[in-house]
Order: structure tokens, then C-alpha cells, then sequence
């Protein structure tokens, strides 16, 4: 009970408040949004509240790597094309609620029981008490070991994934402006 | 550990999933239906990190770097499919592009 209340507990259960919220009211505004450029923007403020929870979690590379690549990278990709797209306003709910967006509440709801429930029944017990770590725990020494000795497949696996993922890219934009030129020349 | 348990981050990552699979279900356009699945994608890491952190081994962290890379490939060809549908000028609502021609 001494641990309870000491100040290094309390700032961080501060700290996990504000980024907790941060991190539901965004992800409410990314599905809640009708401009698809502030739905990005709400992801960007999402992401960034993640790698806050991913820090108290003990994973700082992770963290890192979640501002650098998802937050950096990916959304300005995101951003680019819906600047390149326009913004077409989506209004999902426009005329009051229809019986799909119920349904989907539903189904949404029963996704989150059904989440609880399993994790309750399956680890209710053991999740009161954790492992105690090492100072070097999440540090990117101790990630890349466990990445290139355990876990060396996935590391390839995953430059493959990636490779095929870029040839794809080339391959569906190469084929976007063959459409288009010939759409011109028979136009 | 200091500050909350670990079952207070599964329940952050539990409603994040539950937010993500409502706005696949409901939303039209195909961007915001990727920012979407987006969340759910994250939902999973966030869970996967806390489970990490919980058993003190560090598996759960390279998994969820995995997830990372596998997300930011599903974006690459997403994208370049939603730029490939504007181009071909359909119109953006998955309830409209219904139909494949080969």
C-alpha cells in the first residue's frame, strides 16, 4: 500500500489519464469526422497518445518507431492523397440514424464484450501482478538482439512483405495511367 | 509497475478495437475506412505491448513492430487502389463500387 500512494505512482497514473483519453476521444473523432483531412489529423493526435501509452509501457523503441514511421510517414502519405483526392465530405449519418449505423453500434458494442469477456475469463487472474524488468527492457539493444536470434524469420519475412508491398504500388499506379491515357486518346 | 495495471491498457485497447471495427462498419469512404482499420490495427499493438510488458519478455514488442510494417504495406497498396479508383473517375463510396470487371 506504500507503493500506492508514493508521487512516482501518482504522476503516472496522471500522465496515463490524459493520454488514455487523448487516445479514445481522437480515435472517436477519426470515425466521427465527415472531412477525411481532419480524420487524418485526429490519427496523427492518436498515434502520438499511443506511443505516450507505449512509454509506460517500458517499450521506448517502439514508441520511437511508432512516432517515426506511423505518425511521420504513413499519415503524410494519407495526407498527400487526400490532398491529391480532394476532400469529399462523407456524412455517414446525414438524415438522422439509419438502421445500418444501429447495427453497427450493435456489432461494435458486442465486439467489446466479447473482447473483456475472453481476456477476463482467460487471463482474469494473472494480470493483477506483473514481471519485474530489466533497465534495458524495450531498449533497441535488446529489441534488435531478440529481432536477428529469435526471431530472425519474421525480420526477413517482413523486408519481403514490404518489397512485394512496393512493386504492388508501382504496379497498380502503372496501371492507373495507362487508363487514363487511354481514356484521352479515345476521348 | 507503477501506475495502473495492465487490464486498464487491454481496456483502452479493447474500445479503441470496438471504435475502429464501428467506423468499418459504418463510414463510406474508402480513406476513412483505412484510418479506421488503422485503429483497429493499433488496438491490437496496444494490447500486445501490455501483454509484453506484463510476462517481462520482449517477443510481444517485436510483434508488434511486425504489425507496424505489415500496416504500412496494407496502406502502400490502399492507397495506390483508392488513386487508381479516382483515376479511373468512380465514385468513392464502398456501397457504390460493387461490382469487378476484369
Amino acid at each position: 500500500m506504500l507503493l500506492a500512494f508514493s508521487a512516482g505512482n501518482v504522476a503516472t497514473w496522471i500522465v496515463w489519464v490524459v493520454a488514455a483519453f487523448a487516445c479514445l476521444a481522437s480515435g472517436v473523432a477519426v470515425v466521427t469526422f465527415t472531412n477525411p483531412f481532419y480524420s487524418a489529423l485526429a490519427l496523427i493526435g492518436n498515434l502520438g497518445a499511443l506511443a505516450v501509452l507505449y512509454l509506460l509501457l517500458a517499450a521506448e523503441f517502439v514508441a520511437a518507431a511508432q512516432v517515426l514511421v506511423y505518425a511521420g510517414a504513413v499519415m503524410v502519405m494519407f495526407l498527400f492523397v487526400i490532398a491529391y483526392l480532394g476532400s469529399h465530405a462523407d456524412t455517414p449519418w446525414a438524415g438522422g440514424p439509419s438502421w445500418q449505423t444501429l447495427g453497427a453500434v450493435g456489432a461494435a458494442g458486442a465486439i467489446f464484450v466479447e473482447i473483456v469477456v475472453v481476456i477476463g475469463l482467460s487471463a482474469g487472474g494473472r494480470l493483477s501482478h506483473s514481471a519485474r524488468l530489466p533497465d534495458s527492457f524495450g531498449s533497441p539493444q535488446q529489441i534488435g538482439r531478440v529481432f536477428v536470434t529469435d526471431h530472425l524469420l519474421a525480420f526477413e519475412t517482413t523486408s519481403i512483405v514490404l518489397l512485394v508491398a512496393a512493386i504492388g504500388g508501382v504496379v497498380l499506379g502503372a496501371h492507373a495511367r495507362e487508363d487514363v491515357d487511354g481514356l484521352e486518346e479515345a476521348g | 509497475m507503477l501506475g495502473p495495471g495492465v487490464f486498464w491498457y487491454l481496456g483502452v485497447s479493447a474500445f479503441l478495437f470496438a471504435t475502429g471495427a464501428f467506423g468499418v462498419l459504418v463510414r463510406r469512404s474508402p480513406l476513412i475506412i483505412l484510418l479506421a482499420l488503422e485503429i483497429m490495427l493499433n488496438a491490437g499493438n496496444l494490447a500486445l505491448i501490455a501483454f509484453s510488458r506484463q510476462q517481462g519478455r520482449a517477443d510481444g514488442q517485436i510483434f508488434a513492430l511486425t504489425v507496424m510494417a505489415v500496416a504500412a504495406a496494407e496502406v502502400v497498396v490502399g492507397l495506390g487502389l483508392i488513386v487508381a479508383i479516382s483515376r479511373r473517375r468512380l465514385a468513392l463510396d464502398v456501397d457504390k463500387l460493387t461490382s469487378l470487371r476484369g
